[in-house]
C-alpha cells in the first residue's frame, strides 16, 4: 500500500526538456491511468516512478518517503511490461517466483504464492511451461501473475493490452479491473487507449507534450475537460469544434446560424463550440439549428453514426442512438444540445458560464 | 499461391540440384584432403587425378602421430586457440555489453578506432609487433601469439557481441530489476544465459582464427618446442620433396577439434534462446 506524490517532477535529456513541473498526488488504493497520445511522456513518467529513468528534477515520494534516487529493485513496486518481458529460459512458475528467489524467500513460501497466483490466474496448468509454448493471453497472465506474486505497495502498468487482439484485450481489461477490486493497491497504468482510461481509472491524467493536462475522475473529464485537447482527446467518437463568432452577446456558427444563446461575461472570448457526436440530433427543419446533407452512414446496431456536411461549417459528426432510418445524401437538420456544448478560447481553455 | 508454387516440380529439382552443387564444390577440398592422406605413397602420382584410390592405407597417420612432433605442434594449438578464444570472448562480452546498452563519452572514438584497427594489412604492420615482442622477451613463446591475436580479434569480437546483446530486449533486463535484481544481477541470471548462443559463436570463430593463423605464428616462433600446427605442417616440406601423404594426414588430424567444436556448440547456434520473451 501505498501513496505516491509526484512533486514538481521534471525529465531532461542533456539540454531537452522534455518534462516540466509535474504534480499529482495518488492515493493509497487508487488506480491511477495515465492517458495522451504516443509522445506525451506517459511511459517516461511511469519509468521514472519505477526507477528505470532517473529523475531530472523535483521530488518523487512514496509515504512521504524521498525515493528519487533509490534503486527500482528497493522501491517495491512491480511492473507490467508492454512486451511482458517475460525470462525466456524460465519456466511459467520460475518467472512468477523470480522476485522471491532474487529475495531468498524460503522455499515453501515461494512455491505456494506461485501457486496461488496462477490458480487466480488460471494457469495453473501451465506453470511447467516456458514463455514460447503459451499465447499472447496467457504471457499477459504471466506477467501480471509475476506482479501479483511480489505482493507489492504499487503495480505499474505500461501498455500492458496493446499487443493483444480486441476481443482478449476486453477480456484482461476486466482482469485488471478485477485484480483491483480484491488487491486494493495503488495501480498506475499508462494507455493510450482512451475506452481502457475510462473503464479502469478511478483518477485519469491526460498528457500531451509532457504537460498534464487534467487530472479527473472519468466522468468529470467528460463532463467538464479543462481544455479542447481533453475535449477531443476523451470520448468517442471524437467531439465535434465548431467555429464560432459571437454577435450581440449572442452566440452565431461561422456560417452565420445563431444558436440563439446569450454568453455570459466570462465567455465573451470563446472562438470556438465544442459538442460531442451523442448530443447532436437529427431533427425536422423547423428545429434545426444547422443544415447540410448526409454525407456517409453509418450503422453500428446500437448506434448510428452520421457524418454530414454542413455548407459554411464543414463536416459535423452526429449520433443517433438505435437504427435510424437514413442513407448517404439525404438533407438533414441538426440540433445541438447546447445545455451540453463546451466553449473554447483563442488558447484552446474550456470558459465556463 | 504458394502451395501451387511449391509442387512444381521443375523448381524443386532446380532447388536441389543448385544445393548439391554447392555442397560439392564447398566439401571437394576437403574430400581431397581425405583422399590424399589415404592414399600410400607410391600411389600419389601414379594415379594423379583418380578420384578414388586404388588401395587404402592409414600409415601416413600412424607415421604423423608416432614419428614426427604433430602432437606437440597440436598441444600448442590447442593451447593457443583455447587460450585465445577465451580471453577474448570475456574481454569482447563486457566490451560488447556495454556499447549495447550505455551511453558514455567517448562510445564513437572508440568504437571508430576499433574499426581502424580492422582497416591494416597484416603485413603492415609485422614489422613492429616483432619488435615489441622482441622488445620484451617473448619471442618463441605461446604468450606472445595468445598476446597478439587476443589484440587482433577483440574488436571484430566485440561487435559481433554487441549485435547480440541488441538482440536481447532492454525489458528483460528492467524486468529483472525491478523484480529485485541488482544490474549485475540481472546480467548473470536473466541476460547471461540467453547470450549464450552469442558466446558459442565469437568463441567458434576466435578459436577456427587463431586456430588456422599462419603469418604470426611463422614470425614469432623458431623453436620446434612451441611450434603451433599451421607452422609445424611446414615441416612436411623438405629441401628436395613434400610428404604430401603425411602432411594431408596431419591436416585431416587437425580439423578435429574444430569439428568437434562446432558439432557442440550447433545446438546454441541454431536454437533462438529468446523467442517468447516478447510479444507474440
Amino acid at each position: 500500500m501505498a501513496r505516491i506524490e509526484l512533486r514538481n517532477i521534471a525529465k531532461a535529456y542533456g539540454s531537452v526538456e522534455v518534462m516540466r513541473d509535474i504534480n499529482l498526488t495518488i492515493d493509497d488504493g487508487e488506480f491511477i491511468v495515465l492517458v495522451g497520445p504516443s509522445g506525451c511522456g506517459k511511459s517516461t513518467l511511469l519509468r521514472m516512478i519505477a526507477g528505470l529513468e532517473p529523475i531530472s528534477g523535483g521530488d518523487f515520494t512514496v509515504d512521504g518517503k524521498r525515493m528519487n534516487e533509490v534503486p527500482p529493485r528497493d522501491r517495491d513496486m512491480a511492473m507490467v511490461f508492454q512486451s511482458y518481458a517475460l525470462y525466456p529460459h524460465m519456466d511459467v512458475a520460475r518467472n512468477m517466483g523470480f522476485s522471491l528467489e532474487i529475495r531468498k524467500a524460503a522455499n515453501d513460501v515461494r512455491v505456494s504464492k506461485v501457486q496461488e497466483a496462477a490458480r487466480t490466474l488460471g494457469l495453473s496448468k501451465l506453470t511447467e511451461r516456458l514463455p514460447k509454448q503459451l499465447s499472447g493471453g496467457q504471457r499477459q497472465r504471466v506477467a501480471m501473475g509475476r506482479a501479483i506474486v511480489r505482493d507489492p505497495s504499487a503495480f505499474l502498468f505500461d501498455e500492458p493490452l496493446s499487443n493483444l487482439d480486441a476481443a482478449l484485450r476486453v477480456e484482461m481489461r476486466l482482469e485488471i479491473a478485477r485484480l483491483h477490486q480484491r488487491l486494493k493497491a495503488t495501480m498506475i497504468y499508462v494507455t493510450h487507449d482512451q475506452v481502457e482510461a475510462l473503464t479502469l481509472a478511478d483518477r485519469i491524467v491526460v498528457l500531451n507534450a509532457g504537460d498534464i493536462q487534467q487530472v479527473g475522475t472519468p466522468l468529470e473529464l467528460y463532463d467538464t475537460p479543462a481544455n479542447k485537447f481533453v475535449a477531443q482527446f476523451i470520448g468517442s467518437p471524437t467531439m465535434n469544434i465548431l467555429d464560432i463568432e459571437p454577435k450581440d452577446g449572442r452566440l452565431s456558427l461561422k456560417n452565420g446560424a445563431s444558436l440563439g444563446l446569450g454568453l455570459t461575461n466570462a465567455q465573451v472570448g470563446a472562438r470556438e463550440l465544442g459538442v460531442r457526436p451523442e448530443h447532436l440530433n437529427i431533427v425536422g427543419p423547423e428545429e434545426a439549428h444547422i443544415s447540410g446533407t448526409a454525407e456517409l452512414v453509418e450503422h453500428l446496431g446500437s448506434d448510428t453514426n452520421i457524418h454530414a456536411n454542413v455548407p459554411g461549417i464543414g463536416q459535423v459528426l452526429v449520433r443517433e442512438h438505435g437504427h435510424f432510418a437514413l442513407k448517404s445524401g439525404d438533407p438533414v437538420g441538426i440540433a445541438l444540445d447546447l445545455e451540453k456544448a463546451h466553449l473554447f478560447d483563442a488558447d484552446g481553455r474550456r470558459l465556463a458560464a | 499461391m504458394s502451395a501451387l508454387r511449391k509442387s512444381s516440380p521443375l523448381a524443386v529439382t532446380g532447388k536441389y540440384l543448385a544445393l548439391g552443387f554447392y555442397i560439392a564444390f564447398a566439401l571437394f577440398p576437403l574430400y581431397w584432403l581425405v583422399k590424399i592422406a589415404i592414399t600410400p605413397d607410391k600411389l600419389i602420382f601414379t594415379e594423379g587425378t583418380a578420384l578414388f584410390p586404388s588401395e587404402f592405407t592409414f600409415e601416413n597417420f600412424q607415421t604423423v602421430l608416432i614419428a614426427t612432433d604433430f602432437l606437440s605442434y597440436f598441444k600448442n594449438s590447442v593451447i593457443v586457440s583455447v587460450g585465445t578464444a577465451a580471453i577474448t570472448t570475456a574481454i569482447a562480452a563486457a566490451a560488447g555489453y556495454a556499447f549495447s546498452r550505455f551511453a558514455f563519452r567517448g562510445k564513437r572514438v572508440i568504437i571508430a578506432l576499433m574499426l581502424i584497427t580492422q582497416m591494416f594489412p597484416l603485413l603492415m604492420i609485422i614489422a613492429p609487433i616483432y619488435k615489441i615482442v622482441a622488445a620484451v622477451g617473448l619471442l618463441n613463446s605461446l604468450t606472445s601469439l595468445i598476446i597478439v591475436y587476443t589484440a587482433f580479434n577483440i574488436p571484430f569480437a566485440t561487435f559481433l557481441m554487441q549485435s547480440f546483446f541488441d538482440g536481447i530486449p532492454k525489458d528483460l533486463e528492467e524486468a529483472g530489476m525491478i523484480d529485485g535484481c541488482t544490474r549485475f544481477e540481472a546480467l548473470r541470471k536473466i541476460i547471461l544465459p540467453l547470450t549464450l548462443p552469442g558466446l558459442g559463436a565469437t568463441l567458434g570463430f576466435v578459436f577456427t582464427a587463431a586456430w588456422s593463423e599462419l603469418l604470426f605464428a611463422l614470425m614469432l616462433i623458431n623453436s620446434n618446442d612451441t611450434m603451433t600446427f599451421p607452422v609445424g605442417l611446414l615441416t612436411f616440406v623438405s629441401k628436395f620433396s613434400v610428404d604430401w601423404g603425411q602432411m594431408m594426414a596431419a591436416g585431416v588430424l587437425a580439423l578435429v577439434p574444430s569439428c568437434l567444436f562446432f558439432i557442440f556448440i550447433q545446438r546454441y547456434l541454431v536454437q533462438g534462446l529468446t523467442s517468447g520473451a516478447v510479444k507474440g
